[in-house]
This record gives C-alpha cells, structure tokens and sequence, in this order.
C-alpha cells in the first residue's frame, strides 16, 4: 500500500541558494513523525512545500500514491493538508467560531448564520477539551488557547495530515502536556502529525519516527527506540558540538553594564537587574514573549522603559534615547533582520555605514569613494558573501546579511553588545562563523548579551544564563547548574494565568 | 550609471516625443523649407519658452518639495490650499487691509510668509512623526483648513496688492521679472534643483532620508533621528510651496483664494510619481521629478498650442501617469515576487 504521503526527491532552490536537496520523506496515517533540525536546515522550506506555499523546483510528491501538486493553501487545505504555523495566524477582531470557518461561513440570506457557525464550532471545541465559548473574543485567550483554535480549524478541514511547526515555542509547560496529549489522541484516531520543534524532550515523548534535515539535505532518520537526545543532536549538528560552538574567551573583567529594575512598555510590572562584566556572554533565555527582545530594546533605547536604570562604566543611559546608547557603545543587532535591522533595498555598503556616516561626513557632503573603500575592507573582514559592496542586502542569504549587521556595529568598537537571535534561520557555516566574531569580541573587552530560543546555542555560548518570564528575569544560571530543563523551569515560573473560560 | 537613471531615461524620451509632435503640428506652415518651419513653430517661439519656462518653474519648485515628503514615506495634501492661504496672507502684509495683519515692506513681508510656511511645516512634522498621526490624515485637514481660513480672510473674494503701503517696484521684478532672458521663476527652480540635488544625494541627510523613506525602523534602530528628518522634510515641502506660491500670487496679480493653486497637490503628487517616486517612500531622484513635471506641463502646453480639446487634455494627463506608474508598477511587481521567494 502506497504511503500517505511521500515526497521523492524533493529539491528547491532560491535563486543560487540551495534550500533543498534531494530530500525523500513518507508519512503513514496514525503516524507521529518528529521533524528536526538548525535553524536554516530546510524545515520550513519543506513543510512550506506541503502547504503550497512554495513550489518544489524539482521532484513528487505523491498522496496515496497520486503525484499531486500542491499550488496554493487552498489547494493544500482541501487535499487535506492542515498547517499549524508557528506564528499565530488568527484575527484578534473576530470570536473563535469566526476564526475557525474565516472564509467558510455557513451562509443564509447572504448573512452569516451565527447559530449554525456556533453549532459547528461546538463540537470541534469539545474535541479538543477547549472550555471556552464558540463565540468568545480572541483577546483574552492564551497563547496555548490560540494554538488550540489554530488545530480546530485544522480538524474542522477535515484534516488528514497536520504540520504543527514549533507549536510550543510560546506555551507555559501545562499547556505544552495539554497539546502533546492532544497530538497522541489525534494519532490515534489516524491523523498524520508532523511535528516540529526545538524541544527535542517533546520529539521523544510524543514522536514514532525522527527525521533530521541539515543543510538541505536529509540526515538521517531515527526509530522510536533510537531516539535520544544525543542522536537527534548529532544528526542535526552532523559533527562535535565543540566544533560548533568555539571556546569561550576566560578572561573576566569588571563591570561594563548593570541594569538596574528595568521595565518595558510591554511589561511594566516586570523588571530585570543584572550585570554583565568586560568579555563576559551572558545568555538570555525564555519564552517567545517573554520579555527578551522588548528588554534589550529598552536597553538600547528603542522602546521607551517606564522605570529602571542601565548603567554603563558609571555613567547612567537616559531612557528611550538611542543616541545616548550609541555613544556609550551600547549596540544592538536587532531580532528581525529584515525589518529592523537593515534596509533591504539599499546596498551593502549604505547598511554598513548607516549608522557611522559621521566617518564619511565631510561638510555634511557624503566622502562615498572613502565609504566604498572602507566597506570594501569590512565585506572582507567578516567574509560577506556578496559579488561587491554594491548589492543590494535583500538579495543576500540570511547569514551574510547577519554578517552586514555585525559588521556595520562591530567596526563601531562596541562596549555592550546585544545579540537578539543572532542565528536564527542561519545555516550551519555562517553560524559558526558568527559564533568566531562574538567570541573574538569578547575578547577585546566588550560585555555580551544574547538572547536567544535555542537551547544548545544559550548552553554553548553563554558565561551565565539569565531566564526571563513574563517581562521578569527569573533567576541567573550559573555553568554548573546549566541544562534545558533548569532553563524551561525558570522560563514558566510565574506561569499558569488562570485561562480564560467564558462558559 | 545608465541602469541607475533607466526611469529618468525613458521618461526622457517621453518628453522629447510629446515636444517632437509639438513642434511638428504648430510648425511654420508658411515657411520655405521644413527646417524653418519647424524652428519657427508656435512651440519654439520665444513667447511659448518663456511661458513654458515659467510654469515649469513655478511648478518644479513645489513639485520637489512633495518629492521630499514622498521621498520621506510621507505625502502633503495640503500644498495647493496652503499656497492660497499664503498668496492671501502675502497681499495682505502688502496692503495692510486685514486688521491682523500689518502692512509691510516686501521684502519683510517675503521674510515672514517664509517664517510662516516653515512654522506649518513645523506642525504637520510634529504631528505626524512625533504625534504619531498619520500624513494623510494631517494634510487632508491642511487641505481643507487652509483654503477655508483664505477664503474665510477674504470673505471669499479676489485680492489684489495694489493698494499697498509700501512701493512694490523692486518686488516685481523681482519675482516676475528675467534674468538673462529667462524668467526669475525658472532660475530660482534651476538654483532650488541644485540644492535639492545637493541634500538628496550628495549630503548625509538624503541618505538618511532615503533609509527612513525605506524601512523607518532599520534607520531609527541604526541611530537616526528619524522624528527631526521626517520635520525637515515636511518643512522643506512648505518652503518651497511658499516660494512657489510667491511666484504665483505675483503671476496671477489677485488671488482668488477659492481657485488658487487648485489641485496642486495633486499635479506634484503626479509629477514626482511620474517621475519615478514611489508613494511606498525610500525612491526618487531630483532629475526624476524634474522630468515627471517637465512632461506634464509640456503636455498641456501642446493641449493649448494644438487646439485639441482642453476637457480632453485632463484625460491624457491621467493616461499618461497611469501608463508610466504601471511601467513602475511591473518592476515593483517582480520585485516583490523575488522578496517572497527569498523569505519563505
């Protein structure tokens, strides 16, 4: 009997970058498989295949034995094909019922029929143990409730296949038991669950089968009996973890930076205070949504702190002034690369010297022919990928326009650096390379600060790891007491809100 | 070099057609042979350049400060209403006949409606960039506002400067006089594109300007202050609306603030577009601009010239502006198709 699902050869590439290589993959009904590897080994471009995102550019993929092509969402959803997207794709301005059957509304008279849409909703609610009303507002919901209404949807399509792409990355850990007891159900009455994760503690509890991507090409697959955590680990790697992460520098010296009760906009109630020393990473950990990126936006002045004070060699950062932090070499390289840390559609060379254009200022007249000789030297120096300093950064791989950020800061001598995921969607070589800068300024003296939602990267690369939850930094971990499960502790500590439920 | 100007380029050519098609129906149809009778057409007549110098003047100057605003992201509804508050404002300090307004000399008074529009460019900029309101939204009520406080200062009549308490003789010739054969109005456009040549892309503020047109947040997350750019460029709008607008109070001699600088807004918003603007910000150069006025004067001048229609000269104006925007448009469309593959 042909499989469910199977992909045969499967290749894609971007332009001269290769996302994927010849993958196969084969799913069966009642089937669990857990789906792993880095950030930038070709899982999303994958799964964004299945879901008709993406069109392969060479190979099958066959359902019940039928090639089929998969052009759209649509096309994907009435083949049966459910994708749970790791960002929430929900409307905040309409009830559950309305989110589930968005574009599939029972209609009568050309209106909604509001008690039919509930009626349907009903039942899908019960399904999954949802205690909350068809038509409640989506506001108040939990992360772990949204990711709840994003499955019932799924079901309601009569799914047969559902891609549940880093489903847990923002749940407390109970709703993180509540889903993966979900997914067992779901497999047990003869769904095929792809699921992927991070997590690699949830792939061994609720996964049959382990398939590892690296690079774009398959790695390897693990039986339910192989799977370990060092297995799947080596898979993914593909060598040492000592190869991968370098050797942190030893040499500590004094306080550069302490932060001091600082809160956010997004969290006033929380508040964070630590101090980074001269050579020292220190990583930060949590949830997605914890507070990391919005506390190191406040450090740096993007986001505007209500109280708290950061202080660096003695003297005190005004708040909500991005200039002031810049000339205490307070620097940071943003989350989202794209949106803000560089200017896609400008060149290499305007990114690089976006921020440091008083070099090239002569009369307030840019000195472009010293600008270009200057990046021409940097591009060499962090080893850009790119034909000249002329391209456009957009049209660059993820790692070297990563590599454009760190080089447009770093020439910048940096006493306090964040890194705000530096690596995420980067491949494995230009990772390794960016971990070789961090590491070589640290040793010139400069404070680190990382934060980041990979836990081998926060174990790998960080002096001390802080954890943050809900806008509070619960705890600092010091080497002796690293592991994931002290992170995830930390990470959930004052969880556990008392869920919304309206009935 | 020649990738760079590929827009400007074809606009170009654009420009040289409509003049050729010009200059070929009003031609000299006297003259002896074709040669003199092109270059004796209505076109080439030193009555028809100096006409058409001056509007193109008059017009490029507002026109490259919209560009700025749109350059910046941004955009200014509020130009042309904005041009008849100041042509009003402008006749009053002449004259004195409004009990608000003292009557000036002219060069004083030159130098408060140039106070006066940069203090409003002043406020659209705060409102929008440190406010946080949205452009339209500001300029929408500029557009309205403006016009209505004109006419509301008139009692909605035409206002002249003849009465005025100081002699205006220098001001005249000043402002609608010639220098070297030209028009004052086309040399002050001449200097002011040098400048805005100079600020746009040669300075540290147009790279700024164009980063903060592009991705607002990667030029505030890299150190810029976007908030006193963006003030700039709204200030810059009004400036040079308000040079533009003393052109035009002199040209026209009264100002009837219900018609004044009707739709200007809307011919700069055409001319920069056409000229290779994008309304999405982060786009355009001064030679662009430049060349998206130039064609729609010329175009209208040829209406005028050929006899055609004037109704129908509206209907041409538009096709032309939307062929080129969906020119654009096709580009932008691969652009973006490019960006998904890239990003998925």
């Amino acid at each position: 009997m042909p499989a469910l699902l199977q992909l045969k050869q499967i290749s894609k590439s971007f332009g001269p970058v290769q996302a994927l290589n010849g993958v196969d993959f084969a799913i069966e009904a009642g089937e669990v498989v857990g789906l792993i590897g880095e950030n930038g080994a070709g899982k999303s471009t994958l799964m964004n295949l299945l879901g008709g995102m993406l069109q392969p550019t060479r190979g099958t993929i066959s359902l019940d034995g039928t090639p089929v092509k998969i052009t759209d969402a649509i096309s994907a959803a009435q083949r049966g094909i459910s994708f749970v997207h790791q960002e929430l794709n929900l409307l905040d301005n309409l009830n559950v019922a309305g989110n589930i059957f968005l574009g599939r509304e029972p209609r009568r008279y050309g209106c909604i029929d509001e008690g039919k849409l509930a009626a349907m909703t009903q039942p899908l609610l019960d399904q999954l143990g949802l205690d909350i009303a068809p038509d409640q507002s989506l506001v108040p919901l939990t992360n772990g409730q949204k990711q709840l209404v994003e499955i019932a949807k799924a079901l309601s399509m009569d799914a047969r296949i559902l891609i549940l792409d880093e489903p847990t990355s923002s749940l407390t850990i109970q709703e993180t038991d509540t889903l993966l007891k979900l997914v067992e159900t779901l497999r047990e009455r003869g769904m095929a669950i792809i699921f992927i994760t991070h997590r690699l503690t949830e792939i061994e509890k609720v996964a049959n089968r382990v398939v590892a991507l690296r690079d774009g090409e398959l790695a390897g697959h693990l039986t339910r009996a192989e799977t370990n955590r060092d297995a799947m680990i080596s898979l993914m790697i593909g060598r040492d973890l000592s190869e991968v992460y370098p050797v942190l520098p030893t040499e500590i010296g004094d306080t550069v930076i302490s932060i001091h009760a600082l809160t956010t906009q997004r969290w006033p109630e929380g508040g964070a205070s630590f101090a980074i020393r001269e050579g020292e990473i220190l990583g930060l950990a949590g949830l997605v949504g914890s507070g990391r990126s919005e506390l190191a936006q406040a450090v740096f002045g993007v986001d505007v702190s209500p109280s708290g004070t950061v202080t660096v060699n003695g003297d005190t950062l005004k708040r909500g002034d991005i200039t002031d932090a810049i000339s205490h070499g307070v620097f940071l390289a943003p989350e989202d690369r794209k949106a803000s840390g560089l200017v896609l559609e400008m060149s290499v060379r305007e990114n690089m010297t976006l921020n440091s254009m008083f070099r090239f200022n002569r009369r307030s007249l840019i000195d472009v022919a010293k600008e270009k000789a200057q990046t021409e030297e940097w591009r060499c120096e962090f080893s850009v990928k790119a034909p000249d300093v002329e391209q456009p950064v957009g049209d660059l791989s993820g790692g070297n326009q990563q590599k454009v950020v760190l080089a447009k800061w770093m020439t910048l001598n940096p006493k306090v650096m964040i890194f705000d995921e530096p690596t995420r969607g980067i491949d494995m070589g230009a990772r390794h390379e960016i971990y070789q800068t961090m590491v070589k300024l640290a040793k010139t003296g400069c404070a680190i600060l990382m934060i980041s939602s990979d836990m081998e990267e926060l174990l790998g690369m960080s002096h001390r790891i802080g954890v943050m939850c809900e806008g509070h930094l619960t705890g600092i971990l010091e080497p002796d007491q690293f592991s994931e499960e002290s992170i995830m502790k930390l990470a959930v500590e004052t969880a556990g809100k008392p869920a919304v439920s309206t009935k | 070099m020649f990738s760079r100007y590929r827009k400007e380029l074809c606009l170009l050519i654009v420009l040289l057609f409509v003049a050729f098609w010009t200059i070929i129906f009003s031609r000299n149809r006297e003259a002896d042979n074709l040669l003199t009778a092109l270059l004796e057409s209505r076109f080439l007549s030193l009555r028809n350049m100096e006409n058409l110098s001056r509007q193109i003047g008059m017009y490029g100057i507002f026109s490259l400060g919209m560009g700025l605003v749109i350059i910046s992201g941004g955009i200014d509804l509020s130009v042309g209403s904005l041009m008849a508050l100041l042509g009003t404002i402008f006749f009053y300090l002449l004259t004195g006949g409004h009990p608000w307004i003292p009557g000036v000399h002219w060069s004083a008074a030159i130098v408060i409606l140039l106070m006066v529009a940069a203090l409003i460019g002043l406020l659209h900029g705060w409102l929008i960039a440190k406010i946080g309101m949205p452009a339209f939204v500001v300029t929408l009520c500029g557009l309205l506002g403006y016009r209505g406080l004109a006419q509301t200062m008139t009692r909605d009549t035409s206002l002249g400067y003849y009465d005025s308490v100081h002699s205006v003789t220098g001001l005249e010739s000043f402002l609608t006089g010639k220098i070297a054969g030209m028009p004052a109005a086309f040399i002050a456009f001449i200097v002011i594109c040098g400048i805005v040549y100079y600020v746009l892309h040669l300075s540290v503020f147009g790279r700024y300007l164009l980063a903060l047109g592009r991705n607002e947040q990667a030029a505030r997350y890299s150190g810029i202050n976007t908030t006193l750019i963006t003030i700039f460029a709204y200030i810059a709008c009004t400036v040079l609306g308000c040079v533009s607008a003393l052109f035009f109070a002199l040209y026209t001699a009264d100002v009837v603030p219900s018609m004044h600088g009707n739709f200007f807004e809307l011919y700069a918003i055409a001319g920069a577009v056409l000229g290779g603007c994008s309304l999405r910000g982060g786009e355009g150069t001064v030679v662009g601009i430049i060349l998206g006025t130039t064609v729609l004067l010329v175009l209208q001048n040829m209406v005028n010239l050929l006899g055609y229609d004037s109704s129908f000269s509206k209907v041409i104006t538009a096709l032309v502006i939307l062929g080129g925007v969906l020119v654009d448009r096709f580009e932008i469309w691969k652009l973006v198709s490019f960006k998904k593959t890239k990003t998925a």
